[in-house]
């Protein structure tokens, strides 16, 4: 029974239905500070936190909350638990958050957070909520990594680099210079490059899911035509 | 159309999560209101100390500032603060932080360490949005080209040759980016010029507030 009730919901999270891969909701952060895998992380983990937040309280209030109201009551609690987040991180990560800027206030506006709250959280008990908030946030976040390690290491031939903005001064050893005496290539840093990326990693997706598609129907049909034992 | 009470309802759960909102963020802006002003203060003092040796100083040029307007010298339509370092009293640097205004894709943002005797400590970025790979050679950890500056002042190199090499100058461009550099030697030119003229005010003995301070 509980498999049968988290399974589906982590899987639509993390592949099947993908914030950023399948629905391509939050595509301005995406797009904007996925050019590092450390940036990517921390828009992500931002994220993932305001998701699981506003996606529990959400479940919890929404008996209360009248449907007529119900949007602006979503927003309210988002745009709250997003203030809190930027005030906390600008006071314990400094240089995080002044690389993430400007993206961080506007999770509010990320459309994956009201979303989730209005097709998910506002329906179900509370528990689902927690993990499908979890399960949309890490995909998120792993298709920022993803998209971020790939424009990282084509534009500048490092992964990781300054892992100690964000993660503290004993961090700095995590760097890797895949390429030494790397010229560069700007076009992977600069908007091009993200929109190429993500568009290799939707197409990367469907070539998995195809194939995975093509193996189960052999399969089938392997099984269909064997005569019954 | 609602029944007025429902209505009412609806008005209510606004207002009361609308409250709680507001309570909740007044609250975390309260609990890390000291600590964001001290952040904000260590990196201020880790910026200044790009510009000028920390045992250069022993005052806290975060507390000595004064702040002077000249949109014309110094590339900032508001007032920009000037932040002063002393040694014993004595004052050994103004630190500015002008603004170039017409960088390849908007303002840069300088700080610049100017000595009592009119030459420069440190010049560094603080800010820019120049195209990666070409105009990013502005920042110290991407090539060295900023630290020329420490050492000139308005007679070395001579004023006609505070330029960038394509203009006839004494400064090197970028391979490829020229607008970058010309837009800062300017910016620092200018910021030197500023000292000059208004060299009494800059280094004014500290107001006696931040004396008391200093002698905490």
């Amino acid at each position: 029974m509980r498999d049968s009730t988290y399974a589906p919901i982590i899987r639509d999270g993390l592949w099947s239905n993908n914030p950023a891969l399948v629905q391509v909701l939050g595509l301005c952060p995406t797009l904007a500070v996925s050019s590092s895998v450390v940036n990517g992380l921390g828009l992500g983990l931002a994220t993932l936190l305001v998701l699981v937040t506003t996606n529990v309280t959400i479940s919890l209030i929404s008996n209360v909350v009248r449907p007529e109201v119900r949007i602006p009551v979503y927003v309210l609690v988002i745009a709250s638990a997003v203030t809190v987040i930027d005030l906390t991180m600008k006071a314990y990560f400094t240089e995080l958050h002044a690389v993430l800027g400007i993206f961080i206030p506007l999770i509010v506006v990320n459309c994956n957070v009201l979303g989730r709250a209005e097709a998910f959280a506002s329906r179900n008990p509370v528990l689902p909520s927690l993990v499908d908030g979890l399960a949309v946030g890490l995909g998120f976040t792993l298709v920022l990594v993803a998209l971020g390690g790939m424009r990282e290491l084509a534009g500048q031939g490092t992964l990781l680099s300054q892992a100690e903005v964000m993660l503290g001064e004993w961090a700095g050893w995590m760097t890797v210079t895949v390429f030494h005496d790397y010229p560069g290539f700007l076009a992977a840093l600069l908007p091009p490059g993200a929109f190429i990326g993500l568009g290799l990693l939707i197409a990367l997706k469907n070539a998995i899911d195809r194939r995975q598609l093509a193996r189960a129907t052999v399969a089938q049909r392997a099984l269909a035509s064997s005569p019954a034992t | 159309m609602l029944p007025t009470g429902a209505m009412l309802r609806a008005a209510l759960t606004l207002g009361l999560f609308a409250a709680v909102g507001v309570f909740l963020v007044a609250l975390t802006h309260a609990g890390t209101r000291d600590r964001i002003a001290e952040v904000e203060r260590q990196a201020l003092l880790r910026n200044l100390h790009a510009v000028i040796r920390p045992e250069a100083h022993d005052n806290d040029p975060t507390a000595d500032v004064i702040e002077v307007q000249d949109p014309l010298f110094l590339g900032a339509e508001g007032p920009v603060p000037v932040y002063r370092a002393r040694l014993a009293g004595q004052p050994v640097a103004a630190i500015l932080t002008p603004v170039a205004p017409d960088g390849y894709a908007g303002a840069i943002r300088l700080i610049v360490a100017v000595y009592y005797d009119g030459t420069v400590a440190g010049v560094r970025v603080l800010s820019h949005r120049e195209t990666p790979g070409l105009g990013d050679l502005l920042e110290e950890r991407r090539s060295p080209w900023i630290t020329r500056f420490a050492g000139c002042s308005l007679g070395d190199p001579p004023a006609e040759q505070w330029k960038v090499k394509r203009d006839g100058g004494a400064f090197d461009q970028f391979t490829g980016a020229t607008i970058t550099p010309r837009s800062v030697v300017k910016a620092v030119r200018h910021t030197l010029e500023y000292v000059r003229a208004h060299r009494e005010t800059l280094f004014a003995p500290a107001p006696a507030a931040a004396a008391a301070q200093r002698s905490e």
